[in-house]
């Protein structure tokens, strides 16, 4: 338990961990899967692996929208770009993300007109502010910033802004949960559910996982302490037989979401009939695309989008990670070709990737203690 | 990639998943859906179209996404949550993300 100074109660800490190795039965082996990317990331941060009995495994989800988005969708996004009229505007996580002929960044020092945009309500601004070209937003996220794409888009048509589109790569976590659920390789216990995403979805969306997959989701908040504390509800479940949807996250997720979130997004989007996922291959009706009504504001309906293709290599094993077949550690590429810095696999993306969280902290951890223990 | 002020990219990580607490300070007389609001110590423009089912007034707490306020918080949740981004080593890529809310606006003046 080395990071537990770090906590920021340590006693309330040490309390869960007792609650997890008391409810923890020893004959059983738990694989509970956190779904959202942020979850990994503190999981990993914080070294809570440490602070778990061995018997419980934490299954990394799907849950980071840099990570699972295809290859190709960078590319078509950026052939429209290579029109000088255009600009590529983006949130600053997209800008190292390679495609086939090198990252947005890339393409800029190529001479692309790319621009770092932090909310989508500044791609509108840049429009506004270079009314002679053209800018494309290219939308990206669950359903955490979904809603305000939605708004924008509602706002450039209310405001007749005809030179700006939007490149729509939403997704929406439940058909990527039921798509793992429905892996034949797969075995879970319980989930440990998206915190944010769920603001705007709520608590309603998972009860299916309850009633129908008889498995408990406890939806979590992003501390240590959250973390644990939604372990312990987990297990306690389990070992009721009981499965529900639990909120340990109340503080900031309301059991119904964000209504106005969901209107929005209602008028401005239509569920793709399917669409691909980085290690997951295609998932039907898991991806947002424009409306109708909104087809001015859809750079896929006004330019001409290649529908660019790109497979993973086969020798990365993302799938099997994603599904907890592997261990980042197992895949044959990890560490090796596959490196935060030159990334082959969705995983290792973005830093909340499972595989580029376990590199940048267990991976870094482990060679350090090799090289300090090897012998001088 | 140099260090273009202009073009300053995060240094990895996932800012768009980042959960930024704000106070909101005034609603805009001329838009009910924007919002100045100090953000770890910034002011910024914030949308509050979001929200519409439970307008914040001056004083509220917010969770902020991408520029836009996402839900209500108490006082209390905002100083944990700030305390956890801290936690994450997420504090400076909230407060980078902060500097970039709006293009063009002139928040950056003290409070009147």
């Amino acid at each position: 338990m080395k990071y537990v100074d770090e906590f920021r109660d340590p006693e309330l800490i040490n309390k869960a961990a007792d609650e997890i190795r008391r409810l923890a039965d020893p004959n059983r082996h738990y694989r509970l899967m956190e779904v959202c990317g942020g979850h990994t990331h503190a999981i990993y941060r914080f070294g809570l692996k440490d602070v778990l009995p061995p018997n419980i495994e934490l299954i990394h989800g799907p849950g980071c929208p840099v990570c699972v988005l295809p290859m190709g969708r960078i590319d078509d996004a950026l052939s429209i770009a290579e029109n000088p009229d255009v600009i590529f505007a983006a949130f600053g996580d997209m800008m190292r993300v390679p495609g086939t002929n090198g990252s947005p960044l890339e393409h800029k020092a190529r001479g692309m007109d790319v621009r770092i945009v932090y909310s989508p309500s500044d791609a509108i601004k840049l429009a506004k502010t270079n009314p002679q070209k053209h800018v494309m937003f290219f939308a990206i996220g669950f359903e955490t910033t979904a809603p305000s794409t939605a708004l924008t888009l509602q706002r450039a048509k209310s405001e007749g802004l005809h030179n700006f589109s939007v490149f729509c790569n939403h997704v929406t976590i439940i058909p990527a949960i039921r798509a793992i659920l429905d892996s034949p390789d797969m075995r879970l216990d319980g989930f440990i559910g998206p915190g944010h995403v769920s603001t705007v979805i709520g608590c309603r969306p998972y009860e299916w996982i309850a009633q129908n997959e008889h498995k408990p989701i406890v939806v979590c908040g992003f501390e240590p302490l959250d973390l644990l504390q939604s372990i312990v509800m987990l297990l306690t479940q389990l070992q009721k037989g009981e499965a529900r949807v639990e909120n340990q996250y109340k503080r900031v997720v309301p059991w119904e979401g964000n209504r106005a979130a969901l209107k929005a997004m209602a008028e401005t989007f239509q569920l793709r009939p399917y669409f691909e996922w980085r290690g997951l291959g295609f998932i039907s009706q898991s991806a947002l695309r424009i409306h109708e009504q909104y087809a001015e504001w859809d750079a896929e309906q006004r330019f001409h989008v290649p529908g660019i293709r790109v497979t993973d290599p086969k020798a990365a094993q993302c799938g099997e990670v994603l599904k907890g077949v592997l261990k980042p550690a197992q895949c044959k590429l990890f560490g090796r070709e596959c490196t935060p810095e030159n990334p082959v696999g969705a995983l290792m993306v973005s830093s909340e990737g499972s595989c580029a969280a376990y590199f940048n902290y267990e991976h870094r951890k482990n060679a350090l203690v090799t090289s300090l223990n090897a012998p001088a | 990639m140099g260090a273009d002020e202009e073009f300053e990219v995060p240094p990895g990580g996932c800012s768009m998943c980042l959960a930024i607490p704000g106070k909101v300070i005034e609603v805009a007389a001329d838009n009910p859906n924007s919002a100045l609001v100090d953000v770890v110590g910034m002011r910024r423009r914030v949308d509050l179209g979001l929200l519409l089912d439970d307008m914040p007034v001056p004083g509220d707490w917010v969770l902020i996404h991408v520029g836009f306020a996402m839900s209500k918080i108490s006082e209390v949740d905002a100083l944990d949550q700030m305390r956890t981004l801290e936690m994450l080593g997420e504090s400076e890529a909230a407060a980078q993300e902060v500097r970039g809310y709006g293009l063009d606006e002139v928040d950056d003046k003290p409070a009147p």
